[in-house]
């Protein structure tokens, strides 16, 4: 059984295992709800309003440099991979250069206060 | 008789196994499957027995850093205790909260802890003995011996996320809800240091194979990549929610963040979830920057559960040591250290090896000198890097004080002078 067959069956196995034990709460616990008890608990107070509620637009700003980040560094891990075997400078300085960029960009998303949280 | 390779006692029952059920004229194809769920089976009971101990050894240490005692009634030192609490948590009513959605409710404590559980698929136990084991050839002490299993950990660890994000959407609380934007933005934000340190250890290693990693360390990787090693170990924390970055589930601000409306069993599951992983977290630490199963006299998998939780009581130790980070020092912290800090790292171990390699001084060749100048190469940077982060907390410091505190800016008040005559 090689890579990723393996993974499947693990992916299985763990889900059926983890179940098990709710079932059997399922069956042992007991269930009782009344509508007092299902209320939303909010430290005592009586829920206000909708709960989905709008988010602060700085959690989308940091999305947004994660989405970048995160590609531009997917990019640096082929070139690690291949690290060991290169046998001339040019990829190190390619690499200097992408890894500049993204420093460059990372200061000039500090300077216009991206990364401040408000 | 059979031969056994490796010398080890769970090499030796696989292909005792595996003889057995071909001797009996079962098919191939049969059998190989047959291993493979044997082999999940005992994976995922690893992570349930590695949770067990965890939860009791967690509180023992945290009662005597607290100077308590811990638990100690169920059973000797309490070793009980946490077949105490599983009787506890599976009799306990099971609330579902008005308005929650319920399907997306219910699945999201399970995809928590598969998701923790599944990192396990891919950490070496022991060596990969090589050779004949009845017929195939013998597996390594690993789940699966996949060719790009540094990046698994790393996917599969981001899965959690959407499990907390699910549990915090449907519960239809609002605590649950701030509690999983706060978490969505924390381990968005330190996925990006994360990896950055994997591309740093991919590259000097060579390899994503988790086996090959422990081989090629011909000395333990924490010395040339010391900072890596900590940047990782930082993001690791924060990636399995764990205190100082544990403001997903601040008890003292939103209660308990996403997980505030499950009950009973459904709850113990979070806790799986987020106990397995931080240990995974350790184990793949262990397997990394700490020369993984290797180590004298003792079989290689009780060497790789020492090491292990030898880097999980350190965890602890921070755990209960630090106060909580705010949200805002939390990206800042991210962004404006982790993230320069580990590209650094990355450039500056890029050219230090280069360098080293172009005067005939390898990971091979001469392993010593190599990690050692890499690691004062790695000091250096930590030096510099600490230096900055003092400066820049003290200017903050001082910018941020509240204005009555500022008494050299007061400017003195003139009192008016009182001429008589």
């Amino acid at each position: 059984m090689d890579g990723w067959a393996f993974v499947g069956i693990f992916v299985v196995v763990a889900a059926v295992l983890l179940t098990v034990p709710l079932i059997i709460a399922a069956l042992l616990a007991p269930r009782k709800p009344n509508p007092i008890k299902s209320e939303t608990y909010e430290c005592g107070m009586e829920t206000y309003g909708d709960t989905r509620v709008q988010f602060k637009a700085q959690y989308y700003v940091y999305a947004l440099m994660f989405a970048i980040f995160d590609i531009e560094t997917i990019f640096l891990l082929p070139w690690a991979m291949a690290y060991q075997e290169f046998a001339t400078i040019f990829p190190l300085i390619e690499m200097i250069i992408f890894v500049l960029i993204l420093v460059g960009g990372l200061a000039y998303a500090w300077r216009k206060g991206a990364l401040e949280w408000f | 008789m059979i031969q056994i390779p490796g010398n080890d006692i769970f090499i030796a029952l696989a292909t005792w196994l595996r003889q057995w059920m071909l001797s009996i004229g079962l098919d191939v194809v049969f059998v190989d499957i047959v291993m493979a769920l044997i082999r999940a089976l005992m994976l995922a009971i690893v992570a349930l027995v590695v949770f067990i101990v965890i939860t009791w050894l967690e509180r023992k240490v945290v009662a005597r850093i607290q100077d308590r005692i811990g638990p100690n009634l169920a059973g000797p030192w309490g070793i009980l205790q946490p077949i105490a609490d599983a009787i506890k948590a599976i009799t306990k009513e099971d609330t579902t909260p008005a308005g929650a959605d319920v399907h997306i409710f219910n699945a999201a404590p399970i995809l928590s802890a598969v998701a923790a559980v599944l990192v396990y698929a891919v950490l070496p136990f022991g060596p990969n003995p090589g050779g004949d084991c009845a017929g195939a050839p013998c597996g390594p002490m690993a789940g699966t011996d996949m060719s790009i299993g540094l990046f698994y950990v790393l996917a599969v660890g981001a899965v959690s996320l959407i499990a907390v994000l699910m549990a915090g959407w449907s519960s239809n609380n609002k605590y649950a809800l701030l509690g999983a934007f706060r978490a969505v933005a924390e381990l968005l934000s330190y996925e990006v240091p994360q990896v950055l340190s994997i591309a740093a250890m991919v590259m000097i290693a060579g390899t994503m194979n988790m086996t090959q990693i422990v081989e090629v360390q011909t000395v333990p990787f924490i010395f040339p990549l010391f900072v890596t090693a900590l940047v990782f170990f930082v993001s690791g924390l924060a990636e399995a929610g764990r205190s100082p970055f544990d403001l997903v589930e601040a008890e003292s601000e939103i209660v308990a963040g996403y997980h505030i409306e499950y009950s009973g069993m459904k709850f113990s599951l979070f806790f799986l979830g987020e106990f397995v992983h931080a240990f995974a977290v350790c184990a793949v630490i262990t397997t990394v920057f700490l020369n993984g199963w290797q180590g004298p006299i003792l079989p290689g998998w009780v060497w790789f559960f020492v090491k292990s939780f030898a880097v999980y009581f350190i965890m602890m130790w921070i755990k209960f040591t630090m106060p909580r980070f705010r949200i805002d020092q939390l990206m800042a912290f991210n962004w404006k250290f982790l993230v320069p800090v580990s590209l650094l790292n990355l450039l500056m171990l890029a050219v230090g090896d280069t360098v080293l390699k172009s005067v005939a001084i390898t990971r091979e060749t001469n392993p010593l000198l190599w990690g050692g100048i890499l690691f004062m190469a790695n000091l250096a940077l930590l030096f510099v890097a600490m230096w900055a982060l003092g400066r820049s907390a003290r200017k903050s410091r001082l910018d941020k004080r509240p204005i009555v505190a500022r008494v050299e800016d007061v400017k003195p008040v003139q009192s008016p002078v009182v001429t008589s005559n």
